[in-house]
């Protein structure tokens, strides 16, 4: 086991641990940077999936895991950014290094806007709201029709920056390292933002709204800006996934995909932004794992169990159930307690991640 | 008369609104969950009673059918708060929301097994039998609507109010601790909860089948309900009630006063309204607390 020796109070807030911690990370990159020259195309696209997921994980774990506010609206900031990017483009002709961070910014606003009015709201009001608001995006881009093509939906062209082509279908490789570049960006900004006194106010909203006020944070600003950064990053997730599916319509950022986001998180682990990364690879990696059981396990057996129609939600949520009763923080949660199980080899403990026993008070009493 | 035919409608519509409402705020009064499955719950209710008196399934008559349903549902109720909430009982309510919120999922993929995702309609006589008063309109099926709704939720009102059982509820509900040391069975209180909220999805669903067809994404109707829940205060049983009443009066208005494709928002509109202006709904169930 490795010990840090501590002698002033930077090291807590270093973004990595120590120097086989950033060895490990850098290894990492390097890998994902490098998949694209041995893997087929069809991989690559899954890959830039999960970035893409991901990215809408951590923009959803900066509100649920950081600030404590859950949302089950949040494909509505999905399609705020990719409405947003393609019209920016087609309607306005910018480019798409400009539109991709407006797109960004104008679902950041709307995340304000919501936020503001709503900052009375606490835990299930707050997601029976944004779960409103979510059924009312959807009803608000068919109404929207010359600008979002109602129905029938859009078409998002392939992504140009400085000539050079990042198309879905052309050029998978080019999309997968853009988005892969944007998701390390982004997860650096989250990390620093975790380092900041705004990150700071954030958990201590989250941990106890009443002790935070006494401390001298502003709730309301404070969780304004949570959700304003949160939309933020789902709002680029939204961008680049329009662009990853090339045509949209209102009926691809439905309440599903909301409840979605927040079960991949959920799944991962909430709080970390691991669980952002696990639960996204989980979310593309069980339909690749339900076709192949079907084409492989199942194939000529009388039972064919795969065959069965919703079988991935069906699935999906036994997942989810089972990750909830037994381990409730997460695929992250798990990997914790195995890493600590053989850092303290002998040593390990039951107990060590037992969860506080709490009773239940009603949040009626405020 | 139009107005009149609109009020009615709405009045019916209303009651399923309500009847799901209840059930979302019963679980509420008594656990200080959220059961986002409580709309899924009311799907499975109407397709099993669907199957149980349809010629081609089981064809049995509504005298049995009836209560074989609400045992079904009492006991779905049962068994998904023994199965998964009494194991996180304590925890916050958004890990029990995320786990109904699957457990939702998780019905409608059963649903989708059992009865596929055709609409299915409801075999009855009652159907399709409608009474004039001048042009007014008005069909058995909705009367029995509003009847039972509100019988049910008088019956319920009075259950909190007087019983015994039901004031015991409540407080296991304020705080599971104390209720604890006042020799309150807390854990069967939330089973009990459970079951008349299985209870209630089953009343729901049958009426509902009454009304309309069925297929397994109706469980989505929960969102209009919880619209509802809200406007009442999500802690009130008559307020649910109201709550289901103004959605359900709303909705044919704006459909025969408001352009097309807007009249759908008007219940998501009210919602947000009501969380906006007035977080705790009309019948507000919330107080401050001293620090």
């Amino acid at each position: 086991m490795r010990t840090i020796f501590k002698t002033s109070y930077d090291p807590d807030i270093n973004l990595f641990k120590d120097r086989f911690h950033r060895l490990c990370y850098a290894l990492l990159c390097i890998v994902l940077i490098l998949f694209p020259f041995f893997l087929n195309e069809y991989f690559i696209g899954e890959l830039t999936l999960t970035l893409i997921w991901a990215i809408a994980g951590m923009g959803l774990m900066i509100l649920v895991g950081q600030s404590g506010q859950v949302s089950l609206g949040h494909s509505a900031f999905m399609a705020t950014g990719a409405y947003g990017v393609v019209i920016l483009q087609s309607k306005l002709g910018l480019p798409f290094i400009l539109a991709l961070p407006a797109a960004g910014l104008i679902s950041a606003l709307l995340g304000v806007l919501i936020a503001l009015p709503t900052t009375r709201l606490h835990g299930i009001y707050l997601a029976i709201l944004t779960l409103a608001i979510s059924v009312l995006v959807e009803d608000i881009i068919v109404l929207a029709e010359p600008l979002t093509g109602g129905v029938n939906g859009m078409f998002a062209s392939d992504i140009v920056i400085f000539g050079i082509n990042f198309g879905r279908y052309s050029n998978i490789a080019n999309l997968y390292w853009l988005v892969l570049f944007t998701t390390m960006l982004l997860v650096l900004v989250y990390k620093n933002i975790l380092r900041t006194p705004i990150g700071r106010a954030f958990a201590s909203i989250r941990d106890s709204e009443v002790s935070a006020s006494a401390m001298g944070v502003n709730v309301v600003l404070t969780k304004a800006v949570a959700f304003g950064v949160s939309s933020f990053f789902t709002g680029i997730a939204g961008a680049f996934f329009g662009h990853f599916a090339t045509a949209f319509n209102y009926e691809t950022f439905n309440v599903i995909m909301s409840i979605t986001i927040l079960l991949m998180i959920v799944i991962g682990g909430v709080g970390s932004i691991h669980g952002a990364f696990f639960g996204a690879i989980v979310i593309t990696l069980l339909p690749v794992l339900i076709s192949f059981l079907r084409d492989f396990i199942f194939q000529g057996s009388s039972i064919n169990l795969m065959a069965l129609p919703g079988i991935e939600t069906g699935i999906f949520s036994l997942i989810l159930i089972l990750v909830i009763l037994f381990e409730p923080r997460g695929i992250y949660g798990a990997w914790l307690k195995t890493r600590t199980y053989f850092e303290l080899f002998p040593l390990y403990r039951k107990d060590m991640f037992r969860r506080q026993k709490s009773y239940l008070k009603t949040e009626r009493l405020r | 008369m139009e107005i009149l035919q609109l009020i009615f409608s709405g009045l019916s519509s209303g009651c399923i609104y309500g009847l799901i409402a209840l059930g979302f705020v019963l679980i509420y009064k008594a656990t200080e969950a959220v059961n986002f499955a409580q709309g899924d719950m009311m799907m499975i209710g109407s397709l099993s009673i669907i199957s149980l008196t349809s010629s081609t399934a089981l064809g049995l008559s509504f005298i049995v059918a009836i209560p074989l349903m609400l045992i079904l549902m009492a006991f779905i109720g049962f068994l998904i708060e023994k199965v998964f909430i009494t194991h996180i009982t304590g925890e916050s309510q958004i890990a029990i929301a995320i786990l109904t919120i699957a457990i939702g999922f998780g019905l409608r993929f059963i649903a989708g097994v059992i009865w596929g995702y055709d609409p299915q309609t409801l075999e009855s006589a009652l159907i399709g039998k409608y009474y004039n008063f001048g042009e007014l309109v008005i069909s058995i099926s909705e009367v029995l609507v509003i009847i039972t709704t509100l019988a049910l939720t008088l019956s319920l009102y009075y259950f909190f109010a007087k019983t015994k059982i039901g004031v015991a509820m409540v407080a296991v509900s304020q705080n599971q601790l104390a209720a604890y040391y006042m020799g309150i069975p807390v854990k069967r209180m939330q089973s009990m909860t459970w079951i008349i909220a299985g209870l209630l999805a089953g009343v729901a669903g049958f009426l509902y089948s009454a009304k309309s067809s069925v297929d397994p994404i109706t469980g989505l109707l929960g969102i209009k309900a919880f619209a509802a829940a809200v406007i009442g205060g999500f802690g009130s049983l008559p307020g649910a009630l109201v709550g289901g009443l103004i959605v359900g009066l709303v909705e044919p208005f704006a459909a025969r006063f408001l352009p097309v494709g807007y009249s759908h928002l008007m219940p998501y509109i009210i919602l947000v309204m009501i969380l906006i202006f007035r977080p705790h709904g009309i019948f507000s169930q919330t107080y401050s607390k001293k620090v």
